[in-house]
C-alpha cells in the first residue's frame, strides 16, 4: 500500500476512499456514482478540466490530482482553483509517480492536504519537507500555514 | 538599491539549505538524475559539455561593489578566476564543481545574492534598462517593479513548473534598452490620461527557433494589479501551454495559436475570477520599494567638456563609451567587455575587484550589467572621467567600441555549451581582428552585431542589425547571416540574405555587407535605417554575387 500523508498532522493514514473513479468516467454519469460505504473520490489527470467537476463537488469527499512526473505543473493550478474559485472543502490529494518530497511544499501551498507518496519516498524527509520554508512572498491557499510575508490577497 | 530584510534573507538561506540537502541526496544516489535535474536547474545549475555551468542571478542587472567583489572571490575560489556576463544580465561560471555549488550559493547568500530560478521552466530573472534611473527620457524608474516581480516570482507555488521558461522585462523609458518586445511578458511603464502610473503589457514575444515580436494585451494596467494580472497570464499559460513538444511550449506559441484577441479574452476572464485571491500590490509596498531606488546624493556640479585639451584616445573613449546622465556634471560610463582577443562578456576576478574599487571611488559603489554584455558605472562625476578612463584602460576595459560593430553580443557557443552547433568565440575573434581599424569602425557607426551558436538564440541573432547563426552542416561549423533585425522599440526580425558560409568566410561576408551599406547610405544614416529604407534585396544581390565570391 502506498503511504499517504494527511494534513494537518501529516499523519500516515490508510486510504479510506477506496477505489477512485477517474474524472472522465465520473462525468459520463455522475448520478450513477454514489458515496455508498466509502466516501466518493474522483481522480483527475493533467488533461482534465477541473472546472467540469464544479457542479458535483458537494458530493465528493476527495479529488485526487495526478502528477505523472517531475515537470508536470498543471495540478498546482487545479488545486488552487478547487479551493479558491469553487470553495471545495474536501480532501485534495496529490497522487502519482511525481509526488516526491521536493515538490510537497509547493503542493501544500496550492491547497493539497494529502499526499500519496511515490514509491521509495522517505517518510520522515517528506514530513520535514512540508516545513522547509517558514515564509512565503505570495498569498496561497492555507492562509495561516505559512507567513505571507509580502503580498496578500484581498479575497 | 534594494537591501534584503529578514524575510528575503531567511528565504534565501532556507533555499541554500534545501539545495545542499538535494545535492547530498543526489551524490548519495538517493535522488535520480531525472528528479535532480529540475531541482538543480531551478538553482541555475546546468551540466555542460565539460563541466557544470552555474548561472548566478543579478536581478535586473544591478550590483553593489561588495557583491561584485564576492563574484570575483567565488570565481577565484571555485572556478578559473573569471566569469561570463550574459544577455540576461546574469553571470555564468563555466567550471564549478557540483559538490561545491551549495557552498557557492551559501557565499552568495552572505551578500544578498542567489541563483534562484536562473534556469528551468519557471519565471526567470527579471531584466531591465541598464540606464534606469539616470536617463533623461525615463517616465519612471523601472527597478522597483522589477524587484517586486523578483520577490513575487520567487518560489511561486503555482508557477514553478510551467510548460517552459518564462522571461519578463520591464522598461521605464520610451527608448527600449531592455528588448522588452522579445520577452514572454514585456512591461512598459506608462501614464494614463489621469496621470496615473501603470503598465502597457506585451505578451508572446521571444527568440529561439521561432522568433516572434510581443503583442499588446493591455494598453494600461493599473499599478496595483501588476502581480494579479501577471498571475492571470501565467495561469492561462500554465493550463493551456503545450507540454507535449518542448519546441512549441513557450507562451508565444499559445498566443499565436489562439490569436491575441482570444488569448486576451481568456486572460481577462481569468483575471476577473482570480484577482481577489492573487498577490495584491498596495501603494505602501510600492512606496517602500521605491524608497530603495531614490537618487544618490549628487554633488552640485556643472556640465564640463572633458575632451578640451584631451588626447585622441580619451576623446574616442569619451565619445563611444560614455553617455549623458540626467544630472548635470555626471556621466554614464560603459566598461567594455569586448576587447580584442577575448570572449565577449568575459571578465577576470582581478578586473571585477578593480571595477568594484572604482565604483566605490567614483560611482556610489554600484555597477550595472547590460544585456549587451558590458558593465556600466552609471553615476560618474565628469571631473573623475580622466581618472576612470586611465584605470579602465589599465585593466583592458576601455576599448572604445561601445555601440560599434565589435561591441557584439555573443553566446558561449560550442566551446562551452552542449546545445551549440558551432563555435562563436573564434568567429568573434575573427571579426575583432578583421575590423580592428577604428577609423573604419567609427565610419560604420552605430550597429548591433549579434551571434548565436544554435537556434536557441541566446545571442539574440534574430534581432541583430547583423545576425550570425551557427549551424551544423555535415559535421562542419557554418554560419547563416541575417540583416535588419532590431530589439529596440519597433522591433524587427532579421532577413536571411543568402546561403550559410564556412567559418573562415564570416568576416569577409560581413565586410561585403558593410561595403553595400557604405555605398547606399545617406549621410549620417545608420546601418539599420539603410536596410529598412532599401530592404534586404540589394544586400542579397550583391553580397553573394558570383564575381565577388570568385574574387
Amino acid at each position: 500500500m502506498r503511504k499517504i500523508l494527511r494534513l494537518p498532522e501529516a499523519a500516515l493514514v490508510e486510504d479510506t476512499a477506496g477505489e477512485l473513479v477517474s474524472q472522465a468516467d465520473y462525468l459520463k454519469d455522475p448520478a450513477r456514482h454514489s458515496a455508498g460505504d466509502h466516501p466518493l473520490g474522483v481522480r483527475a489527470v493533467p488533461a482534465d478540466k477541473v472546472e467540469d467537476l464544479s457542479p458535483y463537488l458537494g458530493r465528493l469527499a476527495l479529488v485526487a490530482i495526478e502528477f505523472p512526473g517531475p515537470g508536470e505543473g498543471r495540478g498546482y493550478t487545479y488545486a488552487r482553483l478547487l479551493r479558491q474559485r469553487y470553495g471545495f472543502k474536501g480532501e485534495i490529494r496529490a497522487v502519482g509517480p511525481g509526488v516526491k518530497q521536493d515538490l510537497l511544499f509547493f503542493m501544500f501551498r496550492c491547497g493539497f492536504d494529502a499526499f500519496e507518496l511515490a514509491e521509495h519516498e522517505n517518510l520522515a524527509e517528506a514530513r520535514a519537507a512540508l516545513h522547509r520554508f517558514t515564509l512565503a512572498y505570495q498569498p496561497a491557499v492555507p492562509r495561516a500555514a505559512v507567513q505571507e510575508a509580502r503580498f496578500t490577497a484581498a479575497g | 538599491m534594494y537591501h534584503y530584510d529578514s524575510t528575503d534573507q531567511t528565504l534565501v538561506d532556507q533555499r541554500v539549505a534545501e539545495f545542499r540537502d538535494q545535492t547530498r541526496r543526489f551524490l548519495a544516489g538517493e535522488l535520480s538524475e531525472d528528479d535532480f535535474r529540475p531541482l538543480r536547474l531551478r538553482n541555475g545549475l546546468y551540466i555542460q559539455r565539460f563541466a557544470p555551468m552555474l548561472r548566478i542571478a543579478i536581478p535586473y542587472g544591478l550590483l553593489n561593489s561588495t557583491q561584485l567583489r564576492m563574484l570575483a572571490s567565488i570565481a577565484r575560489r571555485y572556478d578559473r578566476s573569471y566569469g561570463h556576463f550574459t544577455t540576461r544580465q546574469n553571470l555564468q561560471l563555466n567550471w564549478p564543481k557540483l559538490a561545491e555549488v551549495p557552498d557557492i550559493l551559501a557565499d552568495l547568500a552572505t551578500v544578498q545574492m542567489h541563483a534562484i530560478q536562473t534556469s528551468g521552466n519557471c519565471v526567470r530573472n527579471v531584466t531591465s534598462d541598464h540606464l534606469a534611473g539616470v536617463t533623461a527620457d525615463e517616465i519612471e524608474d523601472p527597478r522597483p517593479y522589477c524587484e517586486l516581480l523578483r520577490q513575487w516570482s520567487s518560489f511561486h507555488p503555482e508557477f514553478t513548473y510551467l510548460p517552459r521558461k518564462f522571461k519578463i522585462a520591464v522598461s521605464g523609458a520610451p527608448a527600449d534598452r531592455a528588448a522588452t518586445e522579445v520577452h514572454d511578458i514585456g512591461l512598459h511603464l506608462v501614464r494614463n490620461a489621469h496621470g496615473e502610473l501603470g503598465f502597457e503589457v506585451l505578451v508572446g514575444g521571444g527568440l529561439g527557433r521561432a522568433p516572434m515580436i510581443g503583442q499588446v494585451i493591455r494598453d494600461f494596467l493599473p499599478m496595483g494589479d501588476l502581480l494579479t494580472y501577471t498571475e492571470a497570464i501565467l495561469r492561462v499559460y500554465n493550463r493551456h501551454g503545450r507540454r507535449d513538444n518542448i519546441h512549441k511550449a513557450r507562451i508565444k506559441f499559445l498566443v499565436k495559436a489562439l490569436g491575441i484577441a482570444t488569448f486576451r479574452e481568456q486572460v481577462e476572464a481569468e483575471w476577473l475570477d482570480s484577482r481577489a485571491f492573487g498577490s495584491q500590490l498596495t501603494q505602501a509596498q510600492v512606496t517602500h520599494v521605491r524608497g530603495f531606488f531614490q537618487p544618490h546624493p549628487y554633488a552640485s556640479l556643472i556640465d564640463l567638456d572633458p575632451t578640451v585639451n584631451a588626447g585622441a584616445d580619451f576623446k574616442a573613449w569619451y565619445r563611444y563609451n560614455t553617455r549623458a546622465h540626467k544630472v548635470s556634471g555626471y556621466r554614464v560610463v560603459f566598461v567594455s567587455l569586448k576587447p580584442l582577443g577575448a570572449p565577449p562578456g568575459d571578465m577576470s576576478s582581478e578586473q571585477m575587484e578593480a571595477v568594484a574599487q572604482l565604483a566605490d571611488e567614483v560611482s556610489f559603489g554600484e555597477i550595472r550589467v547590460t544585456h549587451t554584455q558590458n558593465l556600466v558605472l552609471a553615476e560618474v562625476p565628469q571631473t573623475e572621467l580622466v581618472k576612470t578612463w586611465r584605470e579602465l584602460k589599465r585593466l583592458g576595459l576601455a576599448t572604445p567600441n561601445i555601440g560599434t560593430l565589435t561591441d557584439m553580443i555573443v553566446c558561449p557557443g560550442l566551446d562551452f555549451c552542449s546545445l551549440a552547433n558551432a563555435g562563436t568565440i573564434s568567429v568573434a575573434n575573427q571579426l575583432q581582428r578583421h575590423f580592428d581599424d577604428y577609423d573604419y569602425l567609427y565610419d560604420i557607426g552605430e550597429i548591433e552585431l549579434k551571434m548565436s551558436g544554435c537556434m536557441n538564440a541566446c545571442g539574440h541573432h534574430h534581432v541583430g542589425h547583423i545576425g550570425i547563426l551557427g549551424v551544423d552542416k555535415h559535421g562542419e561549423e557554418w554560419y547563416q547571416i541575417t540583416i535588419g533585425g532590431s530589439a529596440r522599440e519597433a522591433s524587427s526580425l532579421g532577413h536571411v540574405i543568402g546561403p550559410s558560409v564556412p567559418q573562415e568566410e564570416v568576416a569577409a561576408i560581413v565586410g561585403r555587407i558593410l561595403d553595400v551599406y557604405r555605398e547606399l547610405r545617406h549621410e549620417d544614416e545608420r546601418f539599420i535605417d539603410t536596410v529598412r529604407r532599401v530592404s534586404a534585396t540589394p544586400f542579397k544581390e550583391r553580397v553573394y554575387a558570383k564575381d565577388l565570391a570568385a574574387a
